[in-house]
């Protein structure tokens, strides 16, 4: 059997590199060994692609959605369902980085299909995703770049490309971005008809050679005539570039850094971390895995530990795993996809081109009160099937006459939301909870509902700690 | 101005989505609004005339007798330099002042902490909608959110009264003061103090809605309803100074006879209950009301909609108000127009600043980062 550091370690890398996971799903995962896990979570290609022929059925709109909400529905789904998680967790990943919002793109379709983009690319290589990024019409509209002709350079792609998607401030001159926009002169899309009223038509790259401008430039110190590719190729070998995308891997993977404006100001956290990173980038030609696998297999990953606020996406995932709610079709799928919101993270919506600000900033107080109201909720619903597997496990631990100690309690649930450690006040102010209302049985089916009334209790209280807020 | 005694309120509703400043304040005589809008022209018949070149929109009837009693400022061309046309961009600079770098304080954050610099009270700002407008945001700066009054609080779905009470005991206590330690000690801090604010907070707003009487009856539609809140809470008298709310979607690229109409029918109503109501509770005197969106919209209408423009107009609303016209309206001839929008004359920072410094009696400086040119709609500033 997995050991308990096993198992510690299991699911932090389970929920960091995706949703969370099942105690069953834990134990065997634990059982395989870590390495092996990060392995599998390396190659998706060796699982299944996700089923989402569940969620179509009932719910057509989301197939190929003309509302965000809808494209948000998809979305969770498939963070729910996969079993290639760390596939669909770089696509969020690339999502902050890239970020990208359907209140200018307007375009729910198209915002689907940028997240199919990072999905498909975004455990490959790095040059390659950008140049599909350079070409995703999403992308173009977000930033304008349509609107970068050869006779009036439009700066914003060319600017954020080197800014916020590749190197950061400071590694560049006016003139780099100048040079850069004008080499992106004619990437465009069609049709550019506008959307409402007349639904949205899907929007194709086009690239429009007579609107290119193929003067020479001189970009980054290299003169020619200079395209697109040529650019994001000479991006990728500058220095700067590695260790700005390897800080965000750092960021988003192990331990909370400052907002990205502040890097050129602020130094990493970790910087021997980061730059170790940086060189496994450079040496792979660029390649996104290996820099993964050693971030997962590295002792600074592994001593992270509930030292990230957990993101209103992992929250909501994380409890549908946890209580197995929405497994089975059923209407809120509807709606689901805009739970987060309520805790600050609009899916598919980020406040700007920048992202979102994460950690700390993910809390306030109605945030905060959502969040644990949510969570609440649903640890409390007797008919949820994961909520009942729960306390199975429960039971099955403390096979002990038919009765259980009420810290005993209080621990399973902990193993079960974690494993979590909280202080020694908050964890008798838990088992004061767990055995408020006398001896805890389950001898019979009434025995039965009160256990699972207060294990629905006591993970309500666990989820208004302060340490349950971090993954 | 009469003496005040109660402390100054400010309710603010963010019209969000881009509002049509041409077809809300409509120059009815312009050959250029003509011109340019053939299929939304609202003509001299239709609107509600405020002079013989200016009138309402013809659903905001309600509003052009507010206008008539004096209560409301109409605060023309507002805008800011190179403005930006993406919603959230644009949005993003009217709650933090900061149109060029990315700010990450809100005005009214840092107001609130003029007021109360230790964040005692855990709802002088309140926000009613889902999530934090940024407007609201500043380190140590409490914030009630509510998204709605009757069910705001922790632990809400928990049926059974008495297990609730004791369990939100039970957060109170696990929330007790502790030094946080180890290497996310700041955050753990911050938690603890995020949740003992949001505990506070509703534990006295639980109480409002059963304090409340009123004969208004608002509609049912969003507006009204996140009106009513505020004044649920403003006449409870619990010392809130700020409330936020939005509105919209007024993004009309399309459909925009339509839906204008609708949502200017459904905030005139909210607007005049919400008044109603405050007045009915002797709780108006203190209050006053700005309406603002991210931007106005494009001169040139797309054919049955318009684009994202610039230049908008803003409405200040309260007895405290100087009522009238402020500022100019912007130039709309061909030439005068800055790629096909109007050209904003005033800058919001200095419409911020009327409310701050001649409202609320603050330093506008540090909040809105400058001095800007006021428009004095405060009655007797």
């Amino acid at each position: 059997m997995a050991s308990d550091n096993d198992l510690r370690l299991t699911a932090h890398l389970m929920r960091r590199a995706g949703f969370g996971v099942t105690r069953d799903e834990l134990e065997r995962l634990a059982e395989q060994g870590y390495e092996t896990t990060v392995e599998q979570l390396l190659d998706p290609e060796s699982q299944p692609e996700v089923d989402m022929y569940p969620l179509y059925r009932r719910l057509p709109q989301a197939e190929s959605p003309w509302q965000v909400m809808h494209a948000q529905t998809d979305w969770m789904y498939r963070m729910l369902n996969t079993r290639r998680p760390l596939q669909e967790k770089m696509a969020l990943f690339w999502h902050y980085v890239f970020a990208t919002a359907a209140s200018k793109v307007e375009h729910a379709g198209q915002m689907a299909d940028q997240v199919a983009l990072f999905r498909k690319h975004g455990m490959g290589n790095y040059r390659q995703l950008l140049v599909e990024l350079a070409r995703d019409p999403a992308m173009i509209f977000w930033l304008d770049n349509q609107d970068n002709h050869k006779r009036a350079p439009n700066e914003n792609w060319g600017r954020e490309l080197l800014e916020l998607f590749s190197m950061g401030v400071n590694n560049y001159t006016e003139d780099d971005v100048y040079e850069c926009s004008r080499a992106f002169t004619g990437w465009s899309f069609e049709p550019t008809i506008p959307g409402s009223p007349w639904g949205n038509f899907p929007w194709v790259f086009k690239y429009r050679a007579e609107d290119h401008d193929g003067g020479v430039k001189t970009f980054l110190g290299q003169t020619g005539r200079l395209n697109g590719e040529d650019i994001i190729d000479i991006v990728v070998r500058q220095p700067a570039c590695p260790t700005f995308i390897c800080r965000h891997l750092y960021n988003f993977f192990v331990a909370e850094e400052p907002q990205v404006p502040a890097w050129n100001i602020e130094p990493p956290g970790d910087p021997d971390a980061v730059e170790m990173l940086a060189q496994t980038f450079v040496d792979s030609d660029f390649e996104i895995k290996p820099v993964l696998r050693l971030l997962f297999n590295s002792d600074f990953f592994k001593e992270a530990t509930f030292r990230k606020v957990k993101s209103p996406t992992e929250v909501v995932v994380g409890t549908l795993k946890l209580t197995g709610a929405l497994g089975k079709p059923s209407p809120e799928w509807g709606t689901i996809g805009q739970e987060p919101e309520k805790m600050g993270q609009a899916l598919l919506n980020p406040p700007s081109v920048e992202g979102w600000h994460t950690g700390k900033e993910w809390i306030n107080s109605g945030a905060l009160m959502n969040r644990v109201n949510f969570v609440v909720d649903h640890v409390r619903r007797a008919d949820l099937p994961g909520n009942q597997r729960n306390v199975d496990w429960i039971v099955q631990q403390s096979a002990n006459g038919g009765s259980m100690a009420p810290g005993i309690l209080v621990d399973r649930c902990l193993e079960l939301m974690g494993p979590l450690d909280v202080p020694a006040n908050i964890r008798d102010n838990l088992v004061a909870e767990a055995g408020a209302d006398g001896e805890i049985s389950y001898r019979t089916t009434e025995d039965r509902e009160d256990l699972s009334r207060r294990v629905g209790n006591v993970m309500a209280l666990i989820a208004g700690t302060r340490e349950y807020q971090f993954g | 101005m009469t003496t005040q005694t109660k402390d100054p309120v400010v309710v603010v509703v963010e019209l969000n989505g881009g509002n049509d400043y041409l077809n809300t304040v409509v120059p009815y005589t312009d050959p250029n609004y003509h011109d340019n809008r053939v299929k939304l022209r609202l003509t001299e018949d239709e609107v509600h005339k405020i002079d013989d070149r200016l009138g309402f929109h013809p659903a905001m009837g309600p509003l052009k007798d507010v206008y008539d009693r004096g209560d409301m400022a109409i605060v023309h061309g507002v805008g800011y330099e190179n403005p930006s046309r993406s919603h959230f961009r644009s949005m993003d600079i009217w709650h933090t002042c900061e149109p060029v770098k990315v700010g990450d304080e809100g005005w009214i954050g840092r107001a609130s902490r003029q007021i109360d610099p230790n964040g005692e009270n855990p709802i002088g700002t309140v926000n009613i909608g889902h999530g934090l407008p940024r407007a609201l945001v500043a380190p140590g700066v409490p914030v009630a959110s509510v998204a709605d009054l009757s069910s705001y609080g922790l632990f809400t779905g928990v049926e059974r009264e008495s297990e609730r009470e004791r369990m939100l005991a039970r957060f109170a206590a696990m929330y007790a003061p502790g030094m946080g330690t180890g290497p996310v000690a700041d955050i753990m801090d911050y938690l603890s103090l995020t949740g003992k604010d949001a505990m506070k907070g509703a534990d006295i707003l639980k109480e409002v809605p059963a304090g409340y009487e009123s004969t208004v009856e608002y509609g049912a539609d969003s507006i009204s309803q996140s009106l009513r809140s505020v004044a649920m809470i403003h006449t409870a008298d619990v010392g809130s100074r700020f409330f936020y709310t939005s509105v919209g979607s007024f993004d009309t690229h399309g459909s925009q006879e339509y839906m204008h109409g609708k949502l200017w029918t459904e905030v005139s109503r909210a607007i005049v209950d919400f008044w109603d109501d405050l007045r009915q509770h002797d709780a108006d005197d203190n209050v006053v009301m700005l309406l603002f969106s991210e931007f106005g919209r494009r001169v040139k209408e797309n054919g049955e909609g318009t684009d994202h423009g610039s230049g908008g107009v803003a409405f200040a609303i309260g007895p405290s108000v100087a009522g009238g016209m402020y500022s100019e309206y912007p130039d709309t001839r061909v030439e005068a127009l800055v790629d096909g929008d109007l050209e904003p004359n005033l800058d919001f920072r200095g419409l911020y600043s009327t409310v701050l410094e001649d409202w609320l009696g603050l330093d506008a400086e540090p909040v809105v980062n400058g001095r800007f040119e006021k428009p004095g709609f405060i009655s007797g500033s």
